[in-house]
């Protein structure tokens, strides 16, 4: 069907329709989803550090009474 | 396998997490391998069309993510209904855990369809009724959310989203029949449940593919938010500690507690 690459990148024309549709798609579906594990990993960090911190208390109230 | 799951018990938070642990590396895998296939059906054996040339073929994303955009503020719809009537409050966190990828559909829907609009219509937008009502719905996406963490009573603020999203289901209908309800720039239903499709074969695949694809994306990443906003409202319960600090310790909170009995006692002595 295409020719070759250029043919395909040329799109018959349409280039900058069709690869700014597919570009900014394929960009934000992809932001999206670091974003999102970023933002698990931070959060998972937080608490696991604070639930730590919480039980070194424990013990330590424990020890020292 | 199915039966076996009890699948009721997927209301409560640890019971949820356990399942989106296991479900998301399915939904992922899924959505690449559709949108693989989608994007060679689409790019190398759908045809030109006889009158668009190639610039249809952003059809192939346009159309699966505004039927998205359209299905997840239904599901809001839905998960805000249980949340209010029952209160059951994974109802909510589905619910805002979906907003955001719901909101970037619509948006990605109004941006594809204003570059296909651009050689086609000879202009980037219109005020016509379909896409004045998506635009509508992309605002209810982000007044939904605004209001969800606007209120600092956590609980409040939930009610009174899950009632805009109510309210602004009608939005819904609206959309999708806008353009048989008013004489609209926007072209006709391609694809409805009653007849066949008015379009080639290959075109309605690729479209059919990438709507699988942007579904099973979508599925991915509202479980995983979801898991995350569970983590974050439930940090003071057992089933989160088991979560995080489980694996380091080799045991869950029992054996946690059970250790700091152990101490206590070894202190007394």
């Amino acid at each position: 069907m295409w020719s070759g690459v250029g043919d395909f990148l040329a799109m018959g024309g349409y280039a900058p329709w069709v690869w700014g549709s597919y570009g900014v798609f394929a960009v934000l579906l992809i932001l999206e989803a670091v974003l999102l594990a970023r933002r698990r990993r931070q959060v998972r960090d937080r608490l696991t550090r604070r639930l730590r911190r919480e039980r070194a208390d424990q013990v330590r109230e424990v020890r020292e009474a | 396998m199915f039966r076996k799951i009890p699948w009721f018990k997927f209301s409560s938070p640890p019971n949820f997490y356990w399942l989106a642990d296991r479900l998301t590396p399915w939904l992922w895998g899924g959505a690449a391998i559709l949108g693989i296939m989608g994007l060679y059906v689409g790019f190398f054996v759908a045809p030109p069309d006889y009158q668009q040339g190639d610039s249809y073929r952003i059809m192939f994303i346009h159309v699966p993510t505004a039927w998205m955009g359209m299905f997840i503020y239904l599901l809001i719809a839905l998960y805000s209904v249980i949340f209010l009537t029952w209160r059951i409050k994974m109802a909510d966190v589905m619910a805002i855990a979906l907003a955001p990828t719901g909101a970037l559909m619509t948006f990605l829907s109004l941006w594809t369809g204003a570059l296909w609009g651009a050689p086609t219509w000879g202009t980037y937008w219109v005020w016509d009724a379909r896409l004045t009502s998506t635009l509508i719905l992309l605002f209810l996406y982000l007044g939904y959310m605004a209001l969800h963490a606007a209120v600092d009573d956590r609980e409040k603020g939930a009610r009174a989203a899950s009632l805009l999203a109510l309210v602004g289901v009608v939005n819904v209908p609206i959309i999708y029949f806008s353009v048989e309800w008013w004489h609209s720039l926007h072209q006709g239903m391609s694809v409805t449940l009653t007849d066949a499709p008015s379009m080639a074969a290959s075109m309605f695949a690729a479209m059919l593919l990438m709507t699988g694809a942007c579904w099973l994306y979508s599925a991915a990443i509202a479980l995983r938010r979801a898991q995350v906003e569970a983590l974050e409202r439930e940090a003071g319960n057992p089933w989160v500690q088991d979560e995080l600090l489980g694996a380091e310790e080799g045991g869950d909170a029992a054996t946690a507690a059970e250790a700091s009995g152990d101490l206590q006692r070894e202190v007394r002595s």
